[in-house]
């Protein structure tokens, strides 16, 4: 076996992994390396058209690909090499990756290992709908790539279940290529995507919103031909008497996001049920020393502004792991306490700053976000609203912190 | 269009692809008709997965002599034909001294129809055997085994076919009328075939077909059952299919059985079907499924949910009192020149092949056949990227670039394989089509990646317009056509 050897080694050049990579490079580790499964980096990001992107970390409003194409750019100028058309096969606990293309396998071991692959979206098996399984159901991503990087239409009347962002992008989508799209249907009783989706992808093109409604039975042996929909009570199950059936030839799915560490399944990796990424400490550092974990792979982000923004602290950390061969030890535990969904990172030191990210599992307005360490209350911050399709993002100081005993962060 | 041969086969599931495939050792004009767009889209393809032992069926029966001989000979089949097959041995578990009863009636019956290796084991040696199989006590039945349904009705189609047998896919048998000279004149969706022997394997079709032929009388109750798939995840947990206790008619409640290629299927419970295409998933089967599947395997968790399916069985039953009869394979006087199969349901996975021997003899007895000098009995399926080692890897992608590139992600499935699977000997040209040869998009992101992968390479390999393209049965168009003009998609 050949195993090649580099400091770093990404494994995805989507918006995680080129931020990573320029944020290397410019903390002076220089043999970088990025593996990217397809023909060219960006990641997502190359079919998702639509603008938004960017207001945070250039403070302007670029479409996906422009918001990519920054750092494409810049991964090209400074020399960094991306591996295209190479897909990761495996990870193993020793850090070597395998991957493989056209021109063979290749094992590379890194110094640091930073996986930065993104996340899948949550299917129609996982959630076990009942009904027949005919064409012109697809997940919401797999129906934007079709439509927009393979020029392919993929119906004409449209149910969307699931409130998610991506869901009411293609809603709008859709409806833009002549689609007629019937009605988006969110089994919570609030929306799962962001406000301004809402408005600028439903309301403005008067696409009806249910909450509170779920798809129940779908119909159509070959092609889709309708669907059930149901109200559903507040512990999501099924109103009797509440079904009607909705005519259409296409179900797009916008039911959520899994991180996709698949990869690493071999390595020994310790996995958060909750997030279903990484565990890690607040250097972005997994169980597996020298193997890092940042963006949607680690926990689904919101915008993807803070996917690159986590990932460029990642490669801080990291740059400081290869200086110095280690990193201080986080041995204080973060807990997610009341209406807290997921709570990021797992683990600190209690002798640095670290940032703190955090979705509340239920909307609430006027909320107090709490985190508290020995009984005693460490920070305290008051939030006009607090919703489950944002996620929450502040600074914690270490000055306010003990050396000892673990964390928890609630919000009431 | 009019097309004569010695014999035509009604039905290319399983049964009828074995039929085929044993017909073709013969000098013979062989067709198969299919009234689906694919060989194994029915009962053949929605099932367990499971080589029976043969330990349930009534002694003497069709059904026990036919599993006991396709289970014996079953390793050296899966060889000859490159058919994923593992023979794992199956526990079926007990709770009560009810089923202790049941157990020891069936380990007696088993003995007798020539079942190897049973024996009553209590929960120590279980917990050696599989720690996550429920219950107290246990048959253990070393002969029992899985296999891919898929990959062993396509391996015997691709066989028949590599030795002269045509296939009609998307063709359904219309109706049959008998010419002067005593030949069948058959009716289908893709015109008329003469021939001088019909073979009736036409699965839950069989009553029907059987009664057009001339033969009257039998009826099949269609009995659907629901299935799971759980992740690979969960795999790790079931190494050997874990079934309870009979029930004192002769069936199996949901039970839990990896699958050769490391997935579970909890299932299938038991319920009449509507029709012959009900094949949706219910929420009432499902949430049984779930409390069911839970005492036969203690990882049934939502997490691991990837699919669920449908499949029924065409049992055959007594019209006046509805018991489940064997399966009937026979000619008669009253209708020569018919072969005719009724009611092969479980165990007709493991029986397909000895009852094909058996149809061919039948047929043997009214002529003479003349060997056909270039038979050859051997099939080698697609390689998979996923069962190579890397060494193995490293040659195949030498040999062939299109080995390197990684179509499907969750299974690994490369490019090399999907474009083999694309330019399938029956002509297949569908997503499902690529998926049974492949299992792309059988994982767990459900071809959210590979999908799109797939129908463009199918685009480009056949030169297809994207509108044609279908993701299995007839009328299951993906794309409406080319969201911009100017190009073609």
């Amino acid at each position: 076996m050949n195993l090649e050897y580099h400091q770093a080694v990404i494994i995805g050049g989507g918006p995680a992994g080129l931020a990573a990579a320029i944020r290397l490079r410019e903390k002076g580790v220089e043999d970088v390396v990025v593996l990217e499964r397809e023909g060219q980096t960006g990641g997502i990001l190359r079919q998702c058209i639509h603008d938004g992107f960017g207001l945070t970390r250039f403070g302007e409003s670029l479409s996906g690909p422009e918001y990519a194409q920054r750092f494409v750019d810049e991964a090209q100028r400074l020399g960094i090499p991306c591996l295209t058309d190479t897909t990761v096969l495996r990870l193993d606990a020793d850090r070597t990756v395998t991957a493989s293309g056209p021109a063979g396998l290749r094992h590379i071991r890194g110094d640091a290992v930073l996986l930065t692959m993104g996340c899948r979206e949550r299917t129609r098996g996982a959630l076990a709908i009942p009904g027949s399984r005919p064409a012109g159901i697809w997940t919401a991503g797999v129906a934007q790539e079709y439509i927009n990087l393979r020029n392919r239409m993929v119906g004409r009347e449209v149910v969307i279940l699931g409130s998610g962002d991506i869901g009411m992008i293609m809603a709008r989508r859709l409806t833009l290529e002549g689609a007629h799209v019937k009605g988006v249907y969110e089994v919570q009783p609030y929306p799962s995507g962001l406000p301004r989706n809402i408005e600028q992808c439903l309301n403005d093109y008067s696409i009806p919103l249910h909450l509170s409604h779920t798809v129940t039975d779908i119909h159509g042996r070959a092609r889709l031909e309708g669907v059930t929909i149901s109200r559903v009570d507040e512990r999501f199950r099924p109103i009797p008497g509440t079904e009607e059936r909705v005519d259409c030839d296409t179900l797009i799915l916008s039911v959520g996001l899994i991180p996709a560490g698949d990869i690493a399944n071999g390595s020994g990796l310790a996995v958060d049920g909750r997030t279903r990424g990484a565990f890690v400490d607040e250097h972005y550092q997994t169980s597996i020393p020298g193997v890092f974990a940042a963006g949607n792979v680690l926990h689904v982000h919101d915008l993807v502004d803070f996917v690159s923004l986590e990932a460029e602290a990642l490669a801080d950390a990291a740059a400081e792991y290869l200086r110095n061969g280690a990193l201080p030890p986080c041995p204080l535990a973060v807990r997610a306490g009341d209406n807290v969904g997921h709570v990021l990172p797992q683990h600190i030191s209690g002798t640095r700053d670290f940032t703190l990210s955090l979705r509340v599992s239920r909307p609430l307005k006027k909320a107090t976000l709490t985190v508290r360490q020995n009984g005693r209350e460490v920070l305290r911050r008051v939030l006009a609203k607090a919703l489950p399709a944002e996620m929450l993002q502040l600074s914690v100081k270490a000055e306010r912190l003990d050396t000892s005993g673990d964390l928890e962060v609630s919000v009431s | 269009m009019q097309q004569s041969y010695d014999v035509v086969v009604i039905g290319g599931g399983v049964v009828g692809s074995a039929i085929a495939r044993e017909l073709s050792r013969w000098r013979l004009r062989i067709a198969v008709l299919e009234k689906e767009s694919d060989v194994c889209t029915q009962t053949s393809g929605r099932n367990t997965g499971m080589l029976h032992a043969g330990f349930l069926y009534k002694t003497g029966s069709l059904k026990a002599i036919c599993a006991v001989e396709g289970n014996q000979e079953f390793d050296a089949v899966a060889q000859e034909l490159d058919v994923p097959f593992k023979r794992t041995g199956k526990l079926i578990v007990g709770f009560t001294d009810e089923h202790r009863q049941r157990l020891e009636h069936f380990m007696a019956r088993g003995e007798a129809n020539g079942v190897k290796g049973l024996e009553l084991i209590d929960r120590k040696r279980m917990d050696e055997l599989e720690p996550s199989a429920g219950g107290n006590f246990a048959m253990w039945c070393p002969a029992s085994g899985i296999l891919d349904p898929f990959a062993y009705t396509i391996a015997l189609a691709e066989n028949a076919v590599r030795n002269g047998v045509e296939y009609f896919l998307n063709c359904a048998f219309l109706g049959e009328e008998r010419q002067p000279d005593g030949t069948h004149l058959l009716r289908t969706e893709k015109g008329d075939f003469r021939t001088r022997w019909v073979v009736n394997s036409a699965g839950l079709h069989s009553a029907e077909v059987s009664a057009r032929l001339g033969i009257p009388g039998y009826v099949i109750k269609p009995v659907k059952g629901e299935y799971f798939v759980l992740d690979k995840l969960a795999g790790q947990f079931a190494r050997i299919p874990v079934y309870p206790a009979p029930n004192p008619d002769n069936t199996f409640d949901t039970h839990a059985t990896p699958t050769v290629d490391g997935n579970v299927l909890i299932g299938p419970d038991s319920q009449l079907a509507r029709d012959d295409q009900d094949y949706e998933s219910t929420q009432a089967a499902m949430d049984g499924l779930i409390e069911s599947g839970s005492r036969m395997f203690q990882h049934m968790e939502k997490s691991y949910f990837i699919r669920n399916f449908a499949g029924i069985r065409p049992k055959r039953v007594d019209p006046a009192t509805g018991t489940v009869q064997d399966f009937v394979l026979e000619t008669r006087d009253e209708a020569p020149g018919v072969v005719n199969l009724v009611g092969i349901e479980s165990p007709g996975l493991t029986s397909a092949l000895p009852l094909a021997r058996r149809a061919v003899a039948l047929i043997r007895a009214k002529e003479e056949l003349v060997p056909n000098p270039g038979f050859d009995p051997r099939r080698k399926g697609i390689r998979r990227f996923i069962d190579m080692s890397d060494g193995e890897r490293e040659a195949a992608i030498a040999a062939n670039p299109d080995y390197g590139e990684i179509f499907c992600r969750c299974e690994q499935v490369t490019k090399a394989e999907i474009l083999q699977a694309i330019h399938n000997p029956l002509g297949v040209h569908t997503v499902n089509g690529v998926k049974v040869r492949t299992r792309a998009t059988m994982g767990r992101c459900q071809g959210g990646y590979c999908e799109t992968r797939i129908t463009e390479a199918l685009q480009q390999e056949l030169g297809l317009d994207c509108r044609d393209i279908e993701l299995g049965p007839a009328g299951s168009w993906m794309f409406t056509g080319s969201v911009k003009g100017g190009g073609e998609a």
